[in-house]
């Protein structure tokens, strides 16, 4: 994307909404809370008898049927946060709660998504979006058809019998995606789950996400490092800074809804990026070191020059 | 095949040199027992005598060293109307030439016992089967659950493995008296043996592959839904089946090795006793043969089992068995002729 928007974009302030945006967000706002999260701290002990405090003092909340983003750097502890909100890991301090009943320990009502591909190599496609049905106690009977609904969902009815390493990356996921909601969950958790495809796939499967999220009444939490993706999927961004990790930033998207590729020429969209550029990559700050040359000696033979 | 493709770290080679390859490494060794056998000039260390002539001692088909047949000769030749010994070099008795061999895998069959309680060899071996088949299995339904509990729960695997870590490096042999004394001279006691050769190692290989499962995959279930009885039956358990059913592969392979000790505890018996009294009638084709014999059981058993666990783990993407390659192999040549 190119930084040269027109000049009236360039001036559009990020937080300035249009009526209809501005009514969804009120709308969004008088849902219920499905998460809340509260103080949530996480310290780790370190390989030399030291402490590194992965995520400190974090407060959110995320309404039904919400698809918020939480964007940060790579290392700021969006996984250690995702891993906290799924119950597999314990906070140092703070709680995290759904439905206004503390969450403690995994369970189906929160699913996820992982970035490595999960899926159970020894299951066909189907038998892996049954597992947490059965595990739940359904007949075998029963969680096959609602299997294959959920299959048919996100487009894979055909690789039912297929085993998961028959299937690509997207596939993969779209999989994983299934077997997640398969088990009706009030908030499906994602951890950067298209980061490992192409460019193009993952396109499409933002696309997909939408589509799904639209028809499936489930509340999205999804962590990426990718800008535009945030802004494409989220009706909110929660910016978060590294070292240790904590909330910069809500953000209210103002791009309109249905979104589509397109709009990533917006005014809207490039405001948006830009107050996202600025969060995560701060302009060479007075106080922040700048980038230091490489000591790097020629070894090219001389008039041999490629820039 | 180029040159640089030979030592390519890692690279398979193309199926046809993969089979010549294999065959080559049966051929190999074939042929150089070959070479020793029948050209007269390697090794033969002795003489068959075929006249004796007038050495009062030699009579024909002796073997003599050669040394002693060249003195013998020039003592008689010193002496009138003297007539000298003739042979042939010789191999020792104990190195039969390979067609000896080949031929006594058939009629190792046929040879009839010698005494009351020598047994065909058929028997032999069903015997054996028979003692390395129960000795396995009554090892493999206490080791696997055992080994499986160690690699999924560690505070466990710290009660078990330190004692079997100290019992292993026991000889199983070293068992063999109390064996008798308790099980008596029978069967009993060699199943025994080959259940102590086994068990201790199976706990550990086993707890150890079960330790190597993927914790992402556990998460995963744990998110969705699934509890710890259920992990383990659902996701520690399938997770590590292909890895599990190949440890049990090899640590077959290492009940046949107890055989030998096993078999000659109490009673000899099985494959040991025919192999023994064959040596003591100097039968060694028929020695050959049954080693040989036991070889090619061993080797025909796991590759069948490689074979079937492709069946019955349609999931895993490895390199298929020899077996089926070859068989695969000539399928496609067959194929192609016709
Ligand atoms: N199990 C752990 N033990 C020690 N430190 C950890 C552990 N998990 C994460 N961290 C630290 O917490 C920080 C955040 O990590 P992570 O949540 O993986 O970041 P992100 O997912 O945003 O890239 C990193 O500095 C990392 O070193
Ligand atoms: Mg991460």
């Amino acid at each position: 994307m190119s930084a040269n928007a027109t000049g009236s974009s360039s001036s559009l302030d990020y937080r300035q909404q249009s009526p209809a945006v501005a009514e969804r967000f009120k709308k969004l706002k008088d849902r219920p809370v499905v998460l809340e999260v509260r103080d949530l701290t996480r310290v780790f002990p370190t390989a030399k008898g030291g402490e590194v405090t992965a995520l400190r003092g974090l407060n959110f909340h995320v309404h039904r049927r919400e698809l918020m983003c939480i964007l940060g750097p790579s290392g700021c502890g969006k996984s250690t946060l995702i891993r906290l909100l799924a119950g597999l890991d314990e906070p140092s301090s703070g709680e995290v709660r759904l439905d206004g009943k503390p969450a403690v320990g995994p369970s189906p009502d929160r699913g996820m998504v992982f970035q490595g591909y999960t899926l159970f190599p020894w299951l066909t496609v189907k038998r892996n979006v049954m597992f947490g049905l059965r595990m739940g106690g359904m007949e075998s009977d029963e969680a096959s058809r609602e299997a294959l609904q959920w299959l048919d969902l996100v487009g894979l009815a055909k690789f039912k019998d297929a085993y998961p390493h028959q299937l690509s990356g997207g596939m993969k996921q779209r999989v994983a995606i299934a077997r997640a909601l398969a088990n009706n969950p009030r908030i499906l958790l994602m951890d950067e789950p298209f980061g490992a495809l192409d460019a193009q796939t993952r396109a499409q499967m933002q696309t997909h996400l939408l589509e799904i999220w639209r028809n499936v009444d489930v509340t999205i939490l999804f962590i990426t490092h990718d800008l535009d993706e945030a802004i494409y999927l989220a009706d909110r961004i929660l910016v978060l800074k590294a070292h240790p990790g904590e909330v910069q930033e809500l953000i209210e998207v103002s791009v309109p809804r249905p979104r589509h590729p397109a709009q990533s020429n917006s005014p809207e969209f490039l405001a948006t990026k830009r107050r996202l550029e600025e969060l995560i990559h701060p302009r060479a700050e007075p106080t922040s070191q700048p980038m230091e040359k490489l000591p790097i000696i020629r070894l090219t033979h001389a008039g041999d020059d490629v820039e | 095949m180029p040159r640089s493709r030979w030592f390519a770290i890692g690279k398979e080679p193309p199926p046809r040199v993969r089979l010549v390859l294999t065959f080559l490494s049966f051929l190999l060794p074939v042929a150089l027992w070959a070479l020793i056998s029948y050209v007269p000039w390697i090794w033969h260390p002795l003489i068959r005598v075929n006249d004796p002539g007038t050495v009062a001692w030699f009579t024909p088909g002796l073997l003599v060293e050669r040394a002693v047949f060249a003195e013998e000769n020039a003592k008689v030749v010193a002496t009138p109307d003297a007539r000298v010994a003739t042979g042939e070099r010789a191999n020792p008795v104990f190195l039969p030439p390979p067609h000896a061999v080949a031929r006594a895998l058939w009629t190792a069959f046929a040879t009839k016992p010698v005494l009351k309680g020598d047994t065909w060899l058929h028997e032999s071996l069903a015997l054996s089967i028979r003692t390395i088949f129960w000795g396995f299995v009554i090892s493999s339904l206490l080791g696997v659950p055992l080994g499986i509990l160690c690699g999924a729960y560690p505070p466990f695997a710290r009660l078990v493995e330190p004692a079997i870590d100290f019992v292993r490096y026991m000889p199983a042999p070293a068992f063999g008296a109390l064996a008798v004394a308790v099980l008596g001279i029978f069967s009993a006691p060699k199943i025994a043996i080959i259940v102590v050769g086994t068990f201790f190692q199976q706990v550990l290989v086993i707890a150890n592959t079960v330790r190597r499962h993927d914790t992402a995959l556990i998460e995963a279930a744990q998110t969705l839904g699934a509890r710890r009885r259920q992990l383990l039956l659902h996701v520690i358990v399938p997770g590590c089946l292909v890895e599990l059913y190949n440890d049990q592969r090899i640590l077959l392979g290492w009940a046949w090795t107890y055989l030998i000790v096993a078999e000659v505890v109490g009673v000899s018996s099985g494959i040991t006793f025919f192999i023994n009294q064959q040596a003591k009638y100097r039968n060694f084709d028929n020695v050959y043969a049954a080693i040989i014999l036991i070889g090619i059981i061993g080797l025909v058993t796991d590759q069948g089992l490689a074979f079937l666990g492709r069946r019955i783990f349609p999931w895993q993407t490895r390199q298929p068995s020899r077996l089926r390659a070859f068989l695969a192999l000539l399928g496609r040549q067959g194929g192609s002729n016709a």
